[in-house]
């Protein structure tokens, strides 16, 4: 159908960013195919290790899934999106492939191991997360492609994460986030793995930051070079949501925040966290 | 699928307005508990359906950005923002709009508590409170106070702030426990 209609066509996932360009003329296609009435495209189960998620999933249905209070960041990502109403709309696949740079769930998963599956008229396609979001919203998908499926790799064991987005108030955009998984062992951090949602055109990951975590026992002094080495790394836009000097030290310090519960979570720790209001 | 008219220049679908000839796609819904068959243009939206067509005035347009919650209503049972959701997609829908809470003549327990603890002052945002607050409490019929901060999160209120809607809601899930 989208190759009969070609490039004036878009399809209609959960509707909670395309419906409202749309009413802002930002959004103007011709035609609108409804994904809505799609049977058998959205389902939470785990299949050889991973995770997959269809792609018509509700926040919602994450935010109350058992998986979710199994991957506590899943579940900081999914109960914290937006507000009650557009949790029960907006769908994981339409969020990925919108590939809004404020979006939430490219920076959550981003740290996980992340695989979209497109499905088009030549077949199925597999295509890491990294690759798949080529810009600010741009992504590796065809004109006549949909996402069928996120897959995450579930974390390992002792491995802890967590998301922090940063907002003014429920239904807006966070003006900073951060997301990190950490697998520890023992003291000492084995694996970082982070990514820095809503300071540049698609999640920012600060290598340097990771690297300042692994092999290192989480203290202050390290702590303090993680958030130092992401607040380099962020490329923040001065916009309505604060300035670019106060993203890039907000960013720092929700990084911060996420590695000492995302610690705790790799001890086993039942910890509540998710977006924060101003 | 969906013509969208809003090319500046002239197309083929704003002529075909002109003529009256817009193709209507009939739905058929269930509202309040009762089916309604109704022809709607593909771009009309839900709020617009439930308001303009089905004569429910009781759901508000406030923002109509997906921000204010005035235009809340349960679609199957999950509360959505009404006008963030296209009419043609709630075809085999149930809705309940805040006219569907008052039963034989009695206002509903979230109604009265709105009414009894001055959860409203101009009234404009109530309904959508009130099906945000139904919401909450088909689910979680006792809420502590962060859970009911957080159903109403996507709902605004511009006069008389958030106290007194926070009080109803904790007061209907009261009134329910004896019942």
């Amino acid at each position: 159908m989208l190759s009969q209609l070609g490039d004036d066509a878009k399809l209609l996932a959960g509707g909670q960013s395309l419906i409202p360009l749309m009413k802002l003329r930002f959004a103007n296609p011709k035609y609108l195919v409804d994904l809505n009435f799609v049977p058998g495209a959205s389902y939470i189960k785990e299949s050889k290790g991973s995770l997959c998620v269809g792609a018509l999933t509700r926040h919602a249905e994450l935010e109350h899934s058992a998986v979710s209070a199994k991957i506590p960041i899943i579940h900081d990502c999914a109960a914290g999106i937006a507000d009650v109403q557009v949790r029960n709309r907006g769908t994981i696949g339409g969020s990925v492939a919108e590939a809004d740079p404020s979006g939430d769930w490219a920076v959550v998963l981003s740290t996980l191991s992340t695989t979209i599956s497109c499905v088009g008229k030549n077949g199925k396609r597999e295509i890491p997360l990294d690759q798949f979001i080529a810009d600010a919203y741009t992504t590796a998908l065809e004109h006549d492609e949909i996402v069928s499926e996120v897959r995450v790799k579930l974390p390992a064991k002792h491995s802890g994460g967590a998301y922090l987005a940063f907002k003014r108030a429920a239904p807006v955009y966070p003006t900073a986030s951060a997301a990190v998984q950490l697998t520890m062992e023992g003291d000492i951090c084995k694996d970082a793995s982070i990514a820095l949602g809503c300071v540049g055109l698609v999640p920012i990951r600060p290598r340097d930051a990771e690297a300042a975590l692994r092999g290192q026992p989480l203290n202050p002094s390290t702590l303090a070079r993680a958030s130092e080495a992401a607040e380099r790394a962020a490329d923040p836009q001065p916009d309505m949501r604060g300035s670019a000097e106060y993203k890039r030290k907000l960013v720092g310090s929700l990084l911060k925040r996420a590695i000492e519960i995302a610690a705790r979570r790799a001890r086993g720790e039942q910890v509540v966290a998710g977006h924060i209001y101003a | 699928m969906l013509e969208n008219a809003t090319k500046p220049k002239r197309s083929s679908r704003s002529k075909r307005v002109e003529e009256g000839q817009i193709e209507k796609v009939p739905i058929t819904l269930k509202v309040n508990g009762t089916t309604r068959s109704v022809a709607v243009e593909p771009r009309t939206l839900l709020v617009e359906l439930i308001r303009e067509n089905l004569d429910l005035t009781g759901t508000h347009v406030g923002c109509d950005t997906t921000y204010c919650g005035a235009c809340t209503v349960l679609m199957n049972g999950a509360a959505v923002k009404s006008c963030t959701v296209f009419a043609v997609q709630a075809d085999g829908a149930e809705l309940l709009t805040v006219e569907g809470l008052e039963k034989d003549g009695k206002l509903h327990p979230i109604q009265k508590a709105f009414g009894e603890c001055y959860g409203l002052q101009c009234g404009y945002c109530t309904p959508g409170f009130m099906m945000s607050a139904y919401q909450l409490l088909s689910e979680n019929s006792q809420p502590n106070e962060k859970e009911i901060r957080k159903a109403i999160a996507g709902n605004t209120c511009r006069c008389t702030g958030y106290q007194n809607i926070f009080k109803a809601i904790q007061a209907a899930a009261e009134g329910a426990k004896g019942t």
